[in-house]
């Protein structure tokens, strides 16, 4: 029973509580692989801001099962890009969370697995329970995984993930669905599949997740955006605690450190705006180089007080999920859970139909026949739908030329790192 | 008997290029990037993606047997991973002369221009480094994949 009392209180409820007196929850992303570094980072971390979440972020050898070459690695003394959680013993992983993880600062491992069984064992074995991830999302475009695989993969680690309630605690999956390919995919997309990934999370037996999205090009249709997924997770996680985490633009980031800053505190806002509990931060070292700690608590600081500074009148209603967005994540959710009653199917039939098509994605379950570009708002639309059932595109035909696609990627790098377009911008 | 009459393959015209990324490299901007290029210049292309391993690049070449073969990597391991990939698509006879190039961020710093003359001793026809700037500068490249379309 000692691990039961040493259990810090549930991700969700630290969440809940964080939300319910006024403050933004932020989170950095985080991971190195010399566990000295990694605590210090933690620590540090801790009490940058009120409301704190912690990051362990998994290298990519430990990400895609090569865990002899992470091994390789440490006794060369390479630095990795992350924390290799299975090839540390638990002593030792557990001296970098003793002391720092309590029931004031949760910590959530993050990493990008198509095949994450042996990561979700190794957080659990350290008492831990908050991770991030989902079958689509951390398969299509990290690679050619088939997606089969990877619903099959997730399956297993949503159950073993569930099944820790059994001890007590209240394990917490987020979606990443929400931040597909980092930018360019409309928001109706990021947000059926956000929340088709809660429900293949909710239907393996979690019962406290969170819904993700990413900042993408304009902040009224992300606004639009993010009122949607409230909408649908409402309808579709009976039952269960969840929260929207909202991520801080993750395309090219700008430049010039006013351009960084001010983009970070757009999505402060925007969190806000729309009742977003928690918000994943860029730093100003984003576009140069992996951020350094320092670089890391400034970003939480900036952001965190971004949010206090902007309190808004009344709390998001109901009625704001009525808009372009919702009507149509609204129209893929319903057309993908036709198809199958078991949401892992459902998915694989949705995306072998191209029901479910994201753009400029190379993967080979993917259909890749639907494109997208910016709109003279500054708003991001469909030029191609491929088969997905979301009525037609006026524009269609005028694909991007390839500066054209540099263009809209650099889109908003270039909207932040040149003043005297920031007041149109905002 | 008389032979039989066979057309020339126009001389002009669209190539057929195979695009893809590194079997440790996860990007795909890059590889969606270089396709759009290419289209725009009206040749045809088969993206394989990001990860792909070695093995599956060196079949689709044999596949599709491409007027040219473009790799792109800027994830910083693009040395290491294309001197086997190169050696491996050259021990082919069929792919003995097939032209075959690679750009992007190859290196994590340093030593470029030696670790470049490498990868074109191991078999590559071209290696374009990444240029800083504004946008990425793909004059040469557009430059050899014409000279490509002229020559064929």
């Amino acid at each position: 029973m000692t691990a039961l009392h040493r259990r810090p209180r549930s991700f969700g409820r630290f969440v809940a509580e964080a939300q319910a007196r006024g403050a933004l929850v932020v989170q950095p992303r985080m991971g190195f692989s010399d566990p000295a570094l990694m605590r210090a980072g933690l620590q540090a971390t801790k009490g940058a801001a009120d409301a704190v979440v912690g990051t362990v972020t998994i290298d990519s050898y430990t990400r895609v099962g090569d865990e002899p070459s992470a091994v390789r690695a440490l006794h060369e003394r390479v630095p990795l890009n992350g924390f290799p959680i299975t090839s540390y013993s638990p002593h030792t992983s557990a001296w970098v969370l003793d002391g720092v993880r309590d029931a004031a600062f949760p910590v959530q491992v993050r990493h990008g697995s198509a095949r994450p069984q042996g990561i979700i064992a190794a957080l659990a074995r350290l008492g831990l329970d908050a991770t991030e991830g989902g079958p689509v999302s951390y398969c299509l475009p990290y690679g050619r995984t088939p997606l089969l695989d990877s619903v099959r993969n997730w399956q297993e680690s949503c159950e073993a993930l569930a099944a820790l309630r059994a001890t007590g605690a209240e394990p917490h999956l987020e979606t990443f669905g929400g931040c597909m390919l980092g930018q360019l995919c409309p928001p109706g997309l990021l947000v059926a599949l956000s929340a088709l990934e809660a429900l293949f999370f909710h239907r393996a037996g979690l019962r406290s997740i969170s819904l993700s999205y990413a900042q993408q090009t304009s902040h009224a249709q992300d606004r639009e955006a993010v009122h949607a997924l409230r909408r649908l997770a409402g309808d579709l996680l009976p039952g269960t605690d969840w929260h929207i985490v909202l991520y801080t633009y993750m395309g090219l980031y700008p430049r010039t450190p006013r351009g960084a800053l001010d983009l970070l505190e757009r999505s402060a806002e925007l969190a806000v705006e729309t009742g977003a509990a928690r918000l994943i931060v860029k730093t100003t070292a984003e576009s140069h180089r992996i951020p350094t700690v320092e670089e890391n608590v400034e970003a939480l600081r900036v952001a965190s007080r971004a949010a206090a500074r902007h309190v808004t009148a009344a709390a998001p209603r109901a009625d704001l999920a009525d808009n372009p967005v919702y009507a149509e994540a609204r129209a893929l959710v319903d057309a993908v859970l036709e198809l199958d009653a078991d949401p892992g199917r459902a998915l694989l039939k949705a995306f072998a139909r191209g029901l479910l098509d994201v753009p400029y994605c190379l993967h080979p379950d993917n259909a890749g026949r639907s494109r997208s570009a910016i709109d003279h708002d500054g708003r991001l639309v469909w030029t191609e739908i491929g088969a997905m059932p979301i009525g037609h595109v006026s524009r269609r035909g005028r694909r991007l030329t390839a500066a054209g696609l540099y263009d809209a990627l650099s889109f908003v790098q270039r909207r932040h790192d040149t003043p005297q377009t920031q007041e149109v911008a905002a | 008997m008389k032979p039989v009459e066979r057309a020339d393959r126009p001389r002009s015209g669209p190539l057929d290029v195979v695009v893809t990324g590194l079997p440790s490299d996860a990007h795909t901007w890059n590889l969606v990037f270089i396709q759009l290029l290419l289209e725009d210049l009206g040749h045809k292309v088969v993206n394989l993606g990001s990860c792909v391993p070695q093995d599956e690049i060196v079949e689709s070449c044999c596949k599709f047997e491409p007027d040219l073969l473009v790799v792109s990597s800027v994830n910083g391991h693009g040395f290491n991973d294309a001197r086997p990939l190169i050696e491996a698509v050259r021990s082919r006879w069929e792919l003995a002369s097939l032209p075959a190039v690679i750009g992007g961020k190859l290196g994590v710093g340093g030593g470029e221009q030696e670790q470049a003359t490498e990868l074109m001793r191991a078999g590559f026809d071209a290696v374009f480094q990444d240029g800083s700037g504004d946008r990425p500068g793909f004059a040469a490249f557009t430059s050899f994949v014409g000279s490509l379309a002229v020559t064929r």
